[in-house]
């Protein structure tokens, strides 16, 4: 021991020597690889950063949930004017298309040879302004199924060049060896029921150019991709594609392949370009040829408008109402709380480790 | 060393000095085996390049202590890696990922785990890196080779090979195993401080053999010197060595103590030759080194739990799934030629879809789901935890208040993963010597011919001072006072005028004090050393008491200065002349201090011819060895020795007697003999003759030598004791040192002992015990120590209950003897009931086994955090059972150091240690992981339930790379942030209400109820997340423009509210916010937009459907922000609701602190005073509560906070 005595009293003597290489924990250490990628001050290190530490104070808590509310009820009666302002018609036609005799076995009528035509009739209970869309929507269709959703070849749709990626598509693959463009269960279930519409006995226009995503049409589906060898397996599943016209302007098609999230689901037929009059009576004569009887899933036309928020839907409107008055109420509820428990400073009790053990958890 | 000119030190005969460990040393049994298996080398003396020695082909010297190589890093880090279940199952599923079986693209899943996995190599790779430096430097060290011709040259340490011969200059460090050739000192003695090795830093002696150092003295004299070594193989025995030297015709036996091991420091001889036997991995030291015991964190381990729960949860619901899927599929059965869902073409399908085979496709979907599900564990949990772990690290080792100035020693975690456990410990088990105290020894008081000198007041006296008059309010600012002010002399804190400055010699007893002053002057084994410059002696001695003696004498007027191989010179007060006079004692026998004598002397011819035995030794050994007529003060020193004693200082007890000529004549007749002889029982020889030696002395007095408490070790242990730490104190000490030690720690009356605290003492000194040990039947005796110490145990149990819940407070006391028989198998149960009902517990000399031993009976008997404190080597065996050890890197070595997981240079840092790191890192570690498990669990809900929207088909709600880089971009910087910065409580509040610490000690941050708190929240979060978005975009009319929304606009809107749910509710969770937060959790969130419009703005074949998606669908749409918004703020109102009334009407402990620091209280010193102690724990600390008047309403307090802290 007094070895060391020895030498640190030897030592204290180049004390001048002995700080420079002093293991004093510094600013900056360069010797510690990790700290020196931070450039650290002295706070830093010792954890003294300047910081905001807030707690929940009645205060925050009250205001917190008032603000809540003064920003989402507004919110929600603009959302719900929003959507009440939209005008939807929405006509289910799965059943009422099947002739009366055929509808115990719906699905050998729908595979049958019979005509399919069917006509329904619409009337416009409130004013239409243009642009109108028409929808198709489909029910207890599992377009999100996994099988389904790979089954397609996104490089063979953008381009001829990988016309035979088709790996993916299995068994929608190939007809006869050659590769069928495109290719996949998708493109083969191509939604085929059609629509035409007039009013009082004049044909009403139905654009169908426009309603898939730009992006889509431009990048995803190419120009100079045409269907080949398309429903030509053993089984033809949905739609047939005109093979002269390039994918790119296929927009059924585009808007087919963006599968749907969820087996409910509704996709953009058209658009209907003039404005429709209360009490307008709309006939529709449509081709039922989409077989979804098979599982029992339902098939909708939509004629909607939409606002600024979109289609027909109060969901958010009545939500954010209805968080809106929550967030008032519990506002109100902890105003009170607050009020009958109150605490006093500066009275040490008010720690509440003395309340009242029966009041407590 | 000391520059060029080397300065010849005498050549010396000390050999004589030692009667134990210098020795001939003979062939024994051991040496036959020599050039048998095990005993197969042989070294070639300087010649390591004859043909006979590379045919041997030893390795080289280069030491290695790096985890990898080059080569093997890459294999043997990948397996560590995969080692973790979590990383294992990460990997499988990345194989799996390549096979059609996979939900989604294989770089996706494989990408983040090769990030993860690269992050944790290059962390690996860069601890290693710093290793591999310090290998290098090691390896770079320069020594003095032999290099023919009798020239010596300099030359790395890594290239010495066996066989070669080196030169050592003093102060060096052995470069590898040498056989010791010969010394600066004739008969080639030297002198080697082995504290790299075992952590004592007392000096031990080598010899070499006289035939190699009649040979040897010059650099000149190796020119033609040749021999053989032959010897055992490399071994890890470090106190044996077997092997021969053959010189020529020659054989000369060869044992440990003529081998110089490597990385022990040649001091007090100027150079030793030795030729090189063992060589890096070879050598002894690196042979013993053997890894830490790895340790892994309480929270680890439940957090490993977690993870198994998580993959329950995962398979649960990859089950139900895949049942689900199996019946939906086996619907899709071809009936009467048609499908149901012919869209999917179910009669054209892979076996994964095949209805024909829905149970297998059920097993095979459940696997699909098992890796989909596999968000539920969050892939950057370890790696994050890791990283958080070494910042925190960073911040410890970094920490201005733990840097001890005055050794240069910053606090250092060696391991960082036990940052959290530092702030869960229960129970911490301290050494005493040089870790409570400075194990600097200070003469203070002696007691000659009766009459006690020194008036310097002890801290001990300055305590009990300040608990009479003293107000602890008071003394808290107070703080480290012990500063001395002028130039004090190490070892020396006596003051007494009547002996100082020569005064002495007016005492009526100066003929004795002069004997007494002798005698410590002349009975050590101190070398001097003078300051050529100034003509300072100073003193290189064995052990601290003795420098402290030698000291004392010199400041007292007896400077000892030199010493010949057999004289001791000092000077001294001539009581005629008045003047310094030299006196030369003819040193003629040492009798060495060794434990078990507990008695050193030595035997002198004084200047006036006189044969002297002069003795001091344990007082137990010394009073029954006074002669009759040398009892004269016996009554009075035995009185002032137990004054002493109880003032917690350190005693022995001078003597000495006048020899007669004729029988000193026989005596080192006799002596001699025993020393040369060979046989066995050589030290049991000497023993008895020393024995006899040592009798009838006749007393001079005592010595009192204060062990110095460190600085601020009272209050630390006061805080500690408030914060409901247990402390027990493992000390080899004697019982009333020990429980004085105890008492004085208690300065404010809180910690380890108080005077009103009941002691209960468990010891082996009954009289019945005394007579039978007396009549000496082992059997006996052993079976009455048994008895004894079952009985004291089971009436110290009864004690403890007799009283009862009541405010009473115990401390235990039990003797080492009495310890061996209390941690035996059946008793012990009952021994750690009655400990741990005890406030405090003090082993006293206690060996490092019942030190370990202890250790473990806590750790596993109460189930707790244990935390062992210790410095010196005796501790390591405690250090590496206890769950933390901490070394104090203070005087005594690096032996504990090198062995604990955090070492720190005062004990006084340990308060900082645990109440404020350990707390902090608890309290990040326990919410981080909490937080991982809520996120990943908002963001797996979500995913779980959309497959219950696609028949279970595992088709995954987002984008591969949505999945793959949530865990690693979106929310991980928020986790770690939390994990290096959050700061619940301030230091200075942690210093304030130390009870806090409590939170971790019961776990409370940690609790399962906690833990699945977090996980509901997560739930919630999910299923708010997951059907509201599904609802607002119902029938996916959500663009004016009259577009749908796809599946990839559900998931990006999904995805969107989850990254701000999760980064919210982290704003919302913490409690510290500094710009490093702000930059996290917003940079994180505008990460999200960022990557999702550069992934966007990438070609479709790579973005496939997030091609453009928030620009061109997202973000235009008003109700997609609208969604967000609604969102996140629903989806945070349950937490938002649940911590408003939490905080304000149920604070946990550090909650009630952030009121008190909200509201202003904090420079409120009575206020804070006042809930200060209202905080503490009755258990632990009585005083400063119960003085308070109102003792009732105080009880029900302690209760109620109790309660509160365990029930939540």
């Amino acid at each position: 021991m007094s070895s060391n005595m020895a030498s640190s009293s030897a030592g204290s003597g180049d004390s001048s020597a002995a700080r420079k290489n002093s293991k004093r924990p510094k600013c900056i250490d360069y010797s510690s690889a990790l700290l020196s990628l931070t450039l650290l001050d002295s706070k830093f290190t010792q954890q003294e950063l300047p910081a905001c530490k807030p707690i929940l104070t009645p205060g925050w808590v009250i205001s917190t949930f008032l603000i809540v509310s003064v920003i989402f009820i507004p919110l929600g009666v603009i959302s719900l004017f929003a959507s009440q302002d939209v005008v939807e018609i929405v006509d289910r036609y799965d059943n009422d298309c099947i002739p009366a005799p055929a509808r115990t076995n719906k699905v050998a009528f729908i595979q049958g040879a019979a005509p399919k035509s069917c006509n329904r009739t619409l009337t416009v209970t409130k004013r239409m302004k243009q642009p109108i869309y028409v929808y198709y929507q489909l029910e207890n269709f599992y377009q999100n199924h996994r099988r389904y959703v790979k089954s397609r070849s996104d490089s063979q749709l953008r381009s001829p060049k990988f016309e035979n990626q088709i790996s993916a598509c299995k068994p929608e693959d190939d007809a006869g060896g050659k590769p069928i463009v495109p290719c996949g269960l998708i493109a083969w279930s191509l939604f085929n029921d059609t629509y035409t519409l007039s009013r009082n006995n004049t044909p009403l226009a139905v654009n169908k150019k426009g309603i898939a995503w730009k992006s889509d049409k431009e990048h995803k589906f190419g120009n100079k991709v045409f269907p080949k060898n398309f429903q030509k397996g053993n089984l033809t599943g949905g739609a047939t594609l005109n093979p002269d016209i390039p994918l790119s302007e296929q927009e059924d098609l585009i808007v087919w392949m963006r599968t749907a999230a969820l087996p409910t689901f509704r996709k953009l037929y058209g658009k209907i370009e003039t404005d429709l009059e209360n009490g307008d009576t709309i006939q529709v004569t449509l081709q039922n040829n989409y077989n979804t009887y098979s599982f029992s899933g339902k098939k909708k036309l939509v004629l909607s408008t939409t606002s600024w928020l979109g289609g027909k839907n109060d969901f958010l409107g009545i939500a954010y109402l209805t968080v809106g008055g929550i967030c008032f109420f519990l506002a109100l509820a902890f105003t009170i709380m607050y009020l009958v428990k109150p605490r006093r400073l500066g009275d040490p009790s008010y720690l509440s480790w003395n309340r009242n053990p029966g009041g407590g958890r | 060393m000391a520059g060029g000119g080397r300065r010849k030190r005498r050549r010396l005969h000390l050999s004589r000095i030692y009667s134990y460990t210098c020795g001939k040393s003979s062939f024994q049994q051991d040496h036959s085996n020599i050039g048998g298996p095990g005993f197969s080398r042989v070294v070639y003396c300087n010649e390591p390049d004859s043909p006979a020695a590379e045919r041997r082909n030893y390795a080289g010297n280069y030491v290695r202590s790096t985890k990898y190589t080059v080569a093997s890093f890459f294999p043997k880090s990948l397996f560590e890696q995969f080692r973790r279940v979590a990383n294992f199952y990460f990997l499988v599923t990345g194989f799996l990922s390549l096979t059609d079986l996979s939900p989604y693209g294989a770089v996706s899943a494989l990408l983040p785990l090769a990030l993860v996995i690269t992050v944790t190599m290059v962390k690996d790779g860069i601890e290693d890196w710093h290793r591999k430096q310090q290998d290098i430097e090691v390896n770079k060290r320069k020594v003095k080779v032999h290099d023919g011709d009798g020239i010596f040259r300099q030359d790395e340490w890594r290239n010495l090979r066996v066989g070669d011969v080196v030169r050592v200059e003093k102060d060096e460090f052995f470069p590898a195993d040498l056989l010791l050739l010969s010394s600066s000192y004739e008969d080639s003695i030297c002198y080697v401080e082995t504290m790299n090795l075992d952590g004592e830093t007392n000096l031990k002696v080598k010899q070499g053999l006289d035939a190699t150092s009649s040979l040897l003295n010059e650099d000149s004299d190796f020119r033609e010197f040749r021999g053989v070594v032959r010897c055992e193989d490399p071994n890890v025995n470090l106190y044996m060595f077997v092997g021969s030297l053959e010189l020529g015709e020659e054989r000369f036996p060869l044992s440990i103590q003529q081998i110089l091991l490597r990385d022990s420091k040649l001091r007090n001889t100027e150079y030793v030759y030795g030729a090189v036997v063992f060589t890096g991995h070879d050598t002894k030291v690196i042979q013993n080194s053997t890894d830490p015991p790895s340790k892994r964190s309480r929270i680890e381990r439940k957090m490993d739990k977690i993870i198994y729960l998580m993959f329950g949860l995962i398979v649960l619901m990859s089950f139900v799934g895949s049942i689900i899927f199996g019946v939906e599929t086996r619907q899709d059965k071809l009936k009467n030629g048609r499908t149901e869902r012919w869209y999917l073409k179910p009669d054209d399908a892979t076996v994964f879809f095949d209805p024909e085979r829905a149970p297998k496709a059920a097993i095979y979907h459940f696997v699909t789901a098992v890796m989909l599900y596999g968000y539920f564990i969050p892939i950057s949990l370890y790696v994050s935890i890791e990283m958080v772990k070494v910042l925190q690290s960073v911040f410890i080792n970094r920490d201005i208040h733990m840097y001890y100035e005055e050794t240069d020693k910053p606090a250092q975690a060696r391991t960082s993963n036990l940052n959290e456990e530092l702030g869960m410990v229960d129970t911490i088990l301290s050494d005493k010597t040089g870790t409570l105290t400075c194990n600097s020894m200070e003469f203070i008081k002696c007691s000659i011919a009766g009459t006690a000198y020194g008036r310097g007041i002890t801290e001990v006296e300055r305590a009990m001072a300040v608990r009479s008059g003293g107000s602890p309010l008071v003394d808290e600012d107070l703080d480290v006072d012990v500063d001395k002010s002028g130039p004090k002399v190490k070892g020396f804190n006596f003051e007494d005028e009547r002996v100082m400055n020569g005064n002495w010699v007016r005492q009526p007893q100066a003929a004795v004090l002069q004997k007494f002053f002798r005698l410590l002057a002349v009975c050590h084994t101190a070398i001097p050393e003078t300051d050529e410059e100034t003509g300072n002696v100073s003193y290189e001695a064995e052990s601290p008491d003795e420098a402290a003696f030698v000291v004392a004498a010199r400041e007292l007027g007896f400077e000892f200065f030199n010493r010949t191989q057999n004289e001791i010179s000092f000077r001294e007060l001539d009581l005629v002349t008045r003047e310094n006079v030299e006196r030369v004692y003819k040193l003629l026998n040492v009798l060495e201090f060794n434990s078990s004598r507990k008695r050193m002397s030595v035997i002198v011819r004084d200047d006036d011819g006189r044969l002297l035995l002069l003795s001091k030794g344990a007082d137990n050994v010394m009073f029954e060895r006074l002669a009759k007529n040398g009892r004269q003060f016996e009554a009075k020193t035995q009185e002032h020795v137990n004054q002493y004693a109880d003032a917690g200082l350190r005693t022995l007890i001078l003597a000495y007697r006048e020899v007669d000529e004729n029988e000193y004549i026989e005596f080192n007749k006799s002596f001699n003999e025993a020393k040369s002889s060979v046989s066995e029982d050589r030290e049991a020889l000497i023993d008895d003759i020393t024995d006899k030696m040592e009798r009838d002395l006749i007393l001079l007095g005592a010595t009192a030598v204060e062990d110095k408490l460190q600085n601020g070790v009272p209050e630390c242990i006061d805080k500690l004791a408030q914060a409901g730490i247990k402390i027990w104190v493992l000390t080899g000490d004697k019982m009333e040192t020990a429980i004085n030690i105890g008492l004085f720690s208690s300065r404010f009356a809180s910690s380890l002992l108080r005077q009103e605290m009941k002691q209960i003492i468990i010891n082996l000194e009954t009289p019945h015990i005394k007579s039978l040990e007396k009549s000496g039947i082992k059997d006996e005796i052993e079976l009455a120590y048994r008895e004894s110490v079952v009985k004291q145990i089971e009436e110290g149990r009864a004690l403890l209950d007799a009283s009862g819940a009541s405010s009473e407070a115990f401390a235990l006391i039990i003797d080492g003897k009495s310890l061996t028989y209390a941690l035996e198998e059946e008793i012990k149960k009952t021994f750690l009931d009655l400990a741990t009902g005890c406030a405090s517990v003090i082993c006293c000399r206690s060996s490092p086994k019942q030190k370990a031993l202890v250790t473990r009976l806590v750790k596993s008997g109460t189930g707790k955090t244990t935390l062992a404190i210790g410095d010196g080597a005796n501790d390591v065996g405690m250090l590496q059972e206890a769950d933390i050890g901490v070394g104090i890197s203070g005087v005594e070595g690096m032996q504990a150091v090198m062995s604990s997981d955090i070492a720190i240079a005062q004990f006084r840092y340990l308060e900082r240690l645990l109440l404020v790191h350990g707390h902090w890192c608890y309290s990040r570690i326990s919410s981080m992981i909490c937080y991982f498990f809520y996120k990943n669990i908002t963001f797996g809900v979500t995913i779980f339930l959309y497959e219950a929207y696609t028949s279970f088909s595992a088709q995954p709600a987002y984008n591969d790379w949505f999945l793959s880089l949530f865990n690693v971009f979106f929310s991980s910087l928020p986790v770690i942030a939390l994990g290096v910065f959050d700061q619940d409580v301030s230091a200075r509040f942690c210093y304030k209400f130390p009870l806090l610490y409590q939170e971790g000690v019961q776990n409370i941050l940690f609790s399962w109820k906690r833990i699945i708190g977090w996980m509901f929240n997560g739930l919630i979060s999910a299923l708010a997340i997951f059907f509201l978005c599904k609802e607002s975009l119902k029938h996916q009319l959500f663009d004016p423009n009259g577009k749908t929304a796809g599946w990839e606009v559900l998931g990006g809107t999904m995805y969107t509210c989850i990254v701000w749910v999760v980064n919210l509710q982290m704003a919302l969770s913490i409690s510290y916010f500094t710009w490093v937060q702000h930059i996290v959790i917003w940079g994180s969130i505008a990460l999200w937009y960022i990557f999702l419009m550069i992934y966007g703005a990438m070609s479709p074949s790579f973005s496939t459907d997030a091609y453009m998606v928030f620009l061109e669908a997202l973000a235009p749409a008003p109700s997609y922000w609208l969604t967000t918004l609604f969102v996140m703020i629903f989806a945070l109102i349950p937490y938002f609701i649940y911590k408003s009334v939490q905080m304000r009407f149920f604070p946990v402990y550090h909650q009630m602190i952030q009121w008190i620091r909200y509201e202003g209280h904090s420079n409120d010193p009575e206020f804070v005073e006042m809930v200060r102690q209202r905080s503490i724990r009755p258990t632990t600390v009585g005083y400063t509560a119960r003085r308070a008047a109102s003792v009732r309403r105080e009880d029900r307090f302690y209760d109620q906070i109790h309660k509160d802290l365990v029930a939540f």
